[in-house]
């Protein structure tokens, strides 16, 4: 469903950073990832690289089959078919509950207003706010908006999903509801890569764990092997700290 | 509430009450310095007088052209025809009903009176007010056009749009708007009439060239309001309209303008009572709006204090009615 190899990315603004470096990496159809590692590892990067947020300098990504890197390639169309949720929550603050999930439905995939609306209480649901839907987001809390931010992103239909810290700004009491609703969409089968440095979710229901840092893929294992026998000092420490 | 800069310190409600006296002392001494200064050189208040400005009575009296006799007289609702004919001539006068002065056999003479409607019109005053108020408004409606795009264009990656955008606001930002409404009426009007001209075609009147200076100049500033407005939206709204699969147009205008343009009503509050301010300037390009209206009436009537006084009170009603109305836009989009 993914696969990224060989790929680059170096800033030069405002000092050079060499942020991926030689990443090649495979994600397969229903396959949950999570990424984890140090801040500044590059983990965010490689994630805007995959939906081309983030242009890579270097290397082929390929989304379902098609080169994201190609310019021939029509990337919006690709990108709803990838769906993002940011650590910040990005809703349209104009824009009440329900607009933010019906827009891009309406706006990107042609659906009547009737078809979105529908679309929308349903993932609502889904995602356990149905109360909230006219509303506005600056009067929900971190965890709702969380979870509006998801199901926002899930009624384009994506065929994967890309979780960046999603619950880092969170109040502790608020990360478990966003886990569960991440959870469920993994056990429904969805391929997703999660930033996440919550390790409960990743040994629940991750597939593959990936340790990056300073830029480079360090070490790839189930979860169970990190958490049993990882094999690069760096992880070690890492996890040391983290756990 | 502490005001920014103050540390707020016990004080009596004496105090307070001291210096709300010594305002009104202020004003109420400037008032009567004025008019005694006005008493010295002999000036006579005459506010009787101004009201005729903003409304009059006029009479329209209908008069006969012939010599004859009133053959007959048609009421039709409110309005009569009065057919006079005499001299193998026949003339027709429609008027209001209730104005007839002559009865049906009534002999008459050129010049006589058959009618008399009254009625309330409008004075010079009101007119020019008028004149103002749409000159502005079509300004600011294009003016918000123009701006709208020409930020978008500043901000666009395409050197021609945004090289051309540039280069707009420079020039309009660099130079007089009393020099730019010169170059409209004497410049491009001469050239554009010249050739309706040749092409046969109706000419445009000054008025649309006034309204062309004033809402090119607004575009500019609107321009860079805009521009700021834009980038003052967090990145986060791009990457997250983008990531849905929106192209650049639609983010923009679903996103990213809407939210922009809530945040920059204060400061295009603030250009559009300029706006409304600077229409003056059109009196120059011999378009009556408020100010040569007033100009006009002073001229004729000598009464130029209340005149201008008057006429600083109409752009203040204006201008606060704006501000007010902008105001409420706002409390409305942002209480959402
Ligand atoms: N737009 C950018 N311009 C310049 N440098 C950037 C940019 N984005 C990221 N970087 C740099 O690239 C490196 C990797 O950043 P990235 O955000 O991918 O790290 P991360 O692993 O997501 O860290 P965190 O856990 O703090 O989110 C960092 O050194 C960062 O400073
Ligand atoms: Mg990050």
């Amino acid at each position: 469903m993914i696969n990224v190899q060989n790929v680059y990315k170096t800033f030069y603004v405002p000092h050079k950073v060499q942020a991926l470096v030689d990443i090649t990496t495979n994600v397969a159809a229903g396959e949950v990832v999570v990424v984890i590692g140090p801040s500044g590892s590059g983990k965010s990067t490689l994630l805007r690289c995959l939906n081309q947020l983030e242009t890579a300098d270097s290397g082929h990504i390929l989304i379902d089959g098609i080169d994201v890197m190609d310019p021939k390639t029509d990337i919006n169309k690709v990108r709803a078919e990838v769906g993002m949720v940011f650590q910040s929550f990005n809703l349209f603050p104009h824009k009440s509950v329900i607009e933010n999930i019906t827009l891009a439905q309406m706006v990107v995939r042609k659906r009547s207003k009737a078809e979105a609306d529908q679309k929308a209480m349903g993932l609502l649901d889904k995602v356990g706010i149905t109360d909230k839907a006219a509303v506005y987001p600056d009067q929900l809390s971190g965890g709702q908006q969380q979870r509006v931010a998801i199901a926002r992103a899930l009624a384009m239909d994506p065929k994967i999903m890309l979780f960046d810290e999603p619950t880092s700004a969170l109040d502790p009491e608020m990360i478990g509801e966003v886990l569960d609703v991440m959870k469920t969409l993994a056990r429904e089968g969805m391929t997703m890569v999660c930033v996440t440095h919550e390790m409960g979710f990743a040994r629940e229901v991750a597939d593959q764990v990936i340790f990056m840092d300073e830029g480079a893929v360090v070490e790839v294992g189930t979860p169970e092997h990190f958490f049993t026998k990882p094999e690069h000092d760096r992880t070690k420490l890492f996890l040391s700290q983290i756990l | 509430m502490a005001l920014p800069g103050k540390i707020p310190r016990a004080r009596g409600r004496g105090y307070y009450y001291l210096w709300v006296g010594v305002f009104f002392v202020i004003v109420i001494g400037l008032i009567s310095m004025l008019s005694y200064a006005t008493q010295k050189i002999d000036y006579t208040w005459r506010w009787y007088r101004i009201p005729q400005y903003f409304v009059y009575h006029d009479q329209v009296e209908y008069v006969a052209e012939i010599d004859g006799e009133v053959e007959r007289i048609d009421r039709k609702g409110e309005t009569a025809t009065v057919v006079v004919s005499g001299l193998g001539l026949t003339e027709t006068y429609e008027m209001p009903a209730a104005g007839v002065q002559v009865d049906k056999g009534q002999r008459i003479y050129p010049g006589d009176i058959l009618g008399i409607h009254g009625r309330w019109r409008v004075g010079i005053l009101i007119q020019g007010l008028w004149l103002t108020l749409k000159v502005s408004a079509i300004a600011i409606v294009f003016g918000i056009l123009i701006g709208l795009f020409a930020g978008l264009f500043r901000i666009s990656d395409n050197p021609a749009l945004k090289w051309s955008a540039v280069t707009y606001i420079e020039l309009i930002r660099g130079s007089p708007l009393l020099v730019q409404i010169f170059i409209w009426y004497f410049v491009l009007g001469t050239l554009i009439n010249s050739l309706l001209a040749k092409g046969g075609i109706v000419q445009v009147p000054p008025l649309w060239f006034g309204v062309a200076a004033l809402a090119t100049f607004t575009g500019a500033y609107v321009a860079e309001m805009v521009r700021a407005g834009i980038q003052s939206i967090h990145r986060g709204q791009t990457e997250a309209s983008r990531s849905l699969g929106m192209n650049y147009f639609q983010s923009m205008r679903y996103v990213i303008v809407p939210q922009a343009l809530r945040r920059i009503i204060p400061p295009l509050a603030g250009q559009f009572i300029s706006l409304i301010k600077d229409s003056s300037l059109l009196g120059i390009i011999a378009i009556r709006e408020l100010t040569k209206a007033t100009r006009e009436v002073v001229t004729t009537s000598l009464q130029p204090f209340e005149l201008w006084f008057i006429c600083a009170l109409l752009y203040l009603v204006l201008t606060f009615s704006l501000s007010m109305l902008l105001q409420y836009v706002e409390r409305r989009t942002l209480a959402q």
